[in-house]
């Protein structure tokens, strides 16, 4: 089942500049995206490479200015199509503070029911249900401005989850958030994806948050110019850093080793990977002679 | 700012905790009306028992409420001190050109108590009830000005979220402040001109991330399906239960009480007798 | 120059229910053309440990030599040390306010009190160290990306031309690209303008690569103080208050168990490179 389906959207941005000139910004420039039911798929790209802008189309905040978008079948330039598009479409932003609109944990994560109509009782149970997802039910009764930037992002999350979507596009999730808070928020996703298996959308410049992807997207200058399973995108390390991104160390080093002969696979995310293909190889006989 | 308990919420489970916030809200009234239309002694000792009580059952600590009255500390002395001297009537002690009266303690004192019960009342109230609470009970008890295109709900809507931001803007105010006086800012000398000057750099980053809060905070709700106060549900819907209803008799029996000391005492001409 | 910290404690809302130990019994030295990297935990005490370096919070127990005298005598002048040890605060584009990149880049050094000549000389040489183009000098400063912004901010403190610059979390936010170039205008300031800078950070294949000296704090006291590689070679006890050594020190780690020998700890790709290089040439 395609729950993202776009063809050649193109999105531009009118902006006057200093001298009062108006000028034309071309943010997304074509794009054609597929994005499977039930997927979790990682949009990468540098600050200003329309990754974005790409999200606030998911769900109907912008619309193509050329192009159609359809999200769980719907046209999103279609204004009828807007509510029910939000509705089944979640967002989650980069800064944690500015997206909190209550005072109270369990009421914030009400928010989003509450603004659909969902009866009292549903409101409860669905409550219950997203604080539990996202491992914040000791924090139910607190004030969201004492929590961590990370437990934060989880309220945020459970916001949405609450909403009972299909599909939640996170912006950025983590860049705000310090290593423990990041770890956190990751966690919850994926487990998001696999246990309720909500389409999950991650868009962020981190190489190791994608490493669970099953499809990772790469955007440059509104573009998609890579995309593939993480082991595909990360075989090219140097296209990659043309783009202004980065790979993982081990990733790095077996570039480097390969670049110098070494007959080692391409791709290799992780440490265990890296660890057996160079004992395979020692052990194999394999020597280089300076 | 940190002395001013109006606004904050103490958390615990009371029974005025868990009172509908309509029925604190007008509480809070009957209470403040019962304050300025006593004027003697009786009446106030009757208030004091009342609010004493409704202090002990809220569970909320004494403390915290002195805490709150030192913020009125000095607008307290003022008028307490301005009445003592300026108020004429009987004289009693001369000193210089000023003359303390009988009639200006009297007017001292009730003016303290006043002033005194008027904060812990109303602090009382926003102790015991959640910032939504409070929105909520505002937005459903005003509910009959919308007839009057007075978008009720966006008032409090905003007034809810007015009160998630300020101690996000609290702390950034700091923050942009040392950030300023580490570029060799000085906030603290200077003339007036010179200081409200030295504000700018202060405020014009303040301003500007306000705006770009505002702008991500509206970008949120509009991503999660918010669109007004129409057809919105309530996770914890405000209806009457008995103990709310049986609270409204209780108000009625306090008025009765206040209003019936008060003509009692002044058919008797007690007044003068007990001062005397 | 130097900044010594004797036995310098800081508590939060002491003699309340809050209160809160930031920084216990910490003693430092830092001194000329250091390049110094602090990590640790968010709550460690980092942000605290920098803002007592100029003086903007004051420490309650301990004292802070600036060479030798005591800032918080009475008669030391605070002004004169906030101007020699510059700080960028997290998010430094957020205290951006004047019309035009200049004129920002020139509050610091107006505030110092000196010519206007030599105002614009500074703020023109600090611009030009963070790679910031003249035909930029005029916009609106909020017109500008997200990493210029922040080396418009950086250079707001450094046309005070400080003796010691302390960045907190300078490449927060953002993406490889500008996170390379602060990295790497902060080890030229160390280099070239052969100043001390130290700077606040959570990667630890950052601090890996950019400083000779690591700091790591842990609910307010100092419990390293060595050159990155002794450092990271207690990785073990770095785990156990949530911190971790680079990536790549793992993986080498565990290539000895397959016969790959160093004789020290590996923290960078290319020191891995060539341990590995070494060991497939035996």
């Amino acid at each position: 089942m395609r729950f993202i389906k776009g063809r050649n959207v193109i999105h531009d941005f009118t902006d006057t500049d200093e001298n009062e000139q108006e000028r034309v910004v071309r943010a997304i420039a074509g794009i054609d995206l597929d994005v499977k039911e039930g997927d979790f798929v990682a949009i990468l790209g540098h600050n200003g490479s329309g990754k974005s802008t790409l999200a606030r189309h998911l769900n109907a905040l912008l619309k193509p200015t050329s192009g159609t978008l359809w999200v769980d079948g719907m046209n999103t330039a279609e204004e009828e199509n807007k509510w029910k598009i939000r509705k089944g479409t979640g967002m989650v932003f980069q800064n944690p503070d500015n997206q909190i609109i209550a005072n109270v944990v369990e009421e914030e994560v009400a928010f989003g029911p509450e603004n659909i109509g969902v009866p009292t009782e549903e409101i409860w149970k669905r409550v219950e249900h997203a604080l539990e997802a996202v491992g914040m039910t000791a924090y139910r009764y607190h004030s969201p401005n004492r929590l961590s930037g990370g437990q934060k992002q989880r309220i945020a999350i459970a916001g949405i989850v609450a909403m009972r979507p299909k599909c939640i596009v996170l912006d950025e999730p983590t860049a705000m958030l310090d290593p423990t808070g990041r770890q956190e928020v990751l966690q919850t996703i994926r487990s998001l994806n696999q246990q309720e298996h909500v389409t999950v959308i991650l868009i962020t410049h981190h190489m190791d948050e994608v490493l669970y992807a099953d499809q990772v997207f790469v955007m440059d200058d509104g573009k998609i110019v890579m995309q593939g399973t993480p082991e595909a995108v990360f075989s090219n390390v140097e296209q990659l850093k043309s783009y202004g991104l980065d790979v993982p160390q081990v990733t790095e080093l077996a570039y480097e080793l390969e670049q110098c002969g070494f007959p080692i696979k391409k791709g290799i995310l992780r440490i265990e990977e890296l660890e057996e293909e160079l004992t395979a190889l020692y052990q194999s006989g394999f020597r280089l002679h300076k | 700012m940190k002395n001013i308990t109006i606004g904050q919420y103490y958390p615990t489970d009371s029974v005025i905790h868990r009172l509908d916030p309509r029925v604190k809200l007008f509480g809070t009234m009957v209470f403040l009306v019962s304050l300025f239309l006593t004027n003697h002694y009786l009446g106030y000792a009757v208030i004091t028992i009342c609010l004493a009580a409704v202090l002990k059952l809220s569970k909320v600590p004494f403390k915290m409420l002195l805490k709150g009255l030192r913020g009125i500390l000095i607008l307290l002395l003022f008028s307490v001190v301005f009445n003592i001297f300026l108020v004429p009537g009987r004289e009693l002690v001369h000193i210089w050109f000023l003359s303390i009266t009988a009639e200006g303690i009297r007017r001292a004192i009730f003016l303290g108590i006043r002033l005194v019960y008027l904060v812990i009342g109303t602090s009382l109230m926003t102790l015991t009830t959640t910032p939504t609470d409070l929105a909520d009970g505002l937005e459903k008890a005003l509910r009959p000005l919308n007839k009057l295109h007075i978008p009720v709900h966006d008032i409090t809507m905003m007034m809810s979220i007015a009160l998630r931001f300020i101690p996000i803007l609290m702390e950034e105010t700091d923050k942009i402040m040392m950030a300023q006086k580490a570029r060799g800012a000085d906030f603290e000398t200077g003339g007036l001109l010179k200081r409200a000057k030295a504000l700018i750099p202060l405020f014009v980053p303040l301003f500007v991330s306000a705006i770009r809060r505002a702008i991500d905070l509206a970008n949120a709700m509009e991503t999660r399906c918010y669109q007004g106060g129409e057809g919105r549900t309530k996770m914890h819907p405000l209806c009457y239960k008995k103990r709310d209803k049986r609270t409204y008799f209780i108000y009625a029996g306090y008025l009765i009480a206040i209003f019936g000391i008060n003509r009692i005492l002044v058919a008797f001409q007690i007044l003068p007798f007990l001062f005397a | 120059m130097a900044i010594e910290l004797q036995h310098v404690s800081y508590t939060y809302s002491q003699d309340t229910v809050y209160e809160m130990h930031a920084l216990e019994d910490v003693n430092l030295k830092i001194g000329d053309n250091e390049c110094i990297g602090i990590i640790g935990h968010t709550g460690s005490g980092k942000s605290t440990l920098i803002q007592h370096l100029n003086g903007l919070v004051k420490a309650t127990d301990g004292a802070i030599l600036y060479n030798g005298k005591n800032i918080y005598d009475s008669d030391f002048a605070l002004p004169s040390l906030r101007r020699k040890v510059g700080l960028v605060f997290q998010y430094p584009e957020y205290q951006l306010f004047e019309a035009d990149v200049f004129s920002d880049v020139c509050f610091g050094p107006k505030n110092l009190g000196l010519s206007e000549d030599e105002i614009r000389a500074r703020a023109k040489k600090a611009l030009e160290q963070v790679g910031i183009p003249e035909s930029l000098y005029d916009k609106s400063p909020f017109l500008l990306s997200g990493g210029q912004k922040r080396r418009v901010a950086i250079a707001g403190v450094l046309a005070m031309e400080p003796e010691i610059l302390i960045l907190d979390e300078p490449t927060a936010g953002l993406d490889p690209r500008g996170r390379d170039a602060i990295l790497t205008l902060i080890r030229d300031l160390y280099e070239k303008r052969k100043i001390t800078v130290v700077f606040v950070s959570h990667s630890m294949e950052d601090v890996a690569r950019y400083v000779e000296r690591l700091i790591v704090l842990n609910h307010g006291h100092v419990i390293y103080d060595d050159a990155p590689k002794a450092v990271f070679a207690h990785y073990k006890e770095l785990e156990q208050i949530g911190l971790r050594a680079p990536q790549i020190t793992y993986a080498i780690d565990r290539l000895q168990a397959s016969g790959l020998r160093t004789s020290q700890v590996v923290t960078t790709v290319a020191e891995a490179k060539n341990a590995v290089l070494e060991w497939f040439a035996q």
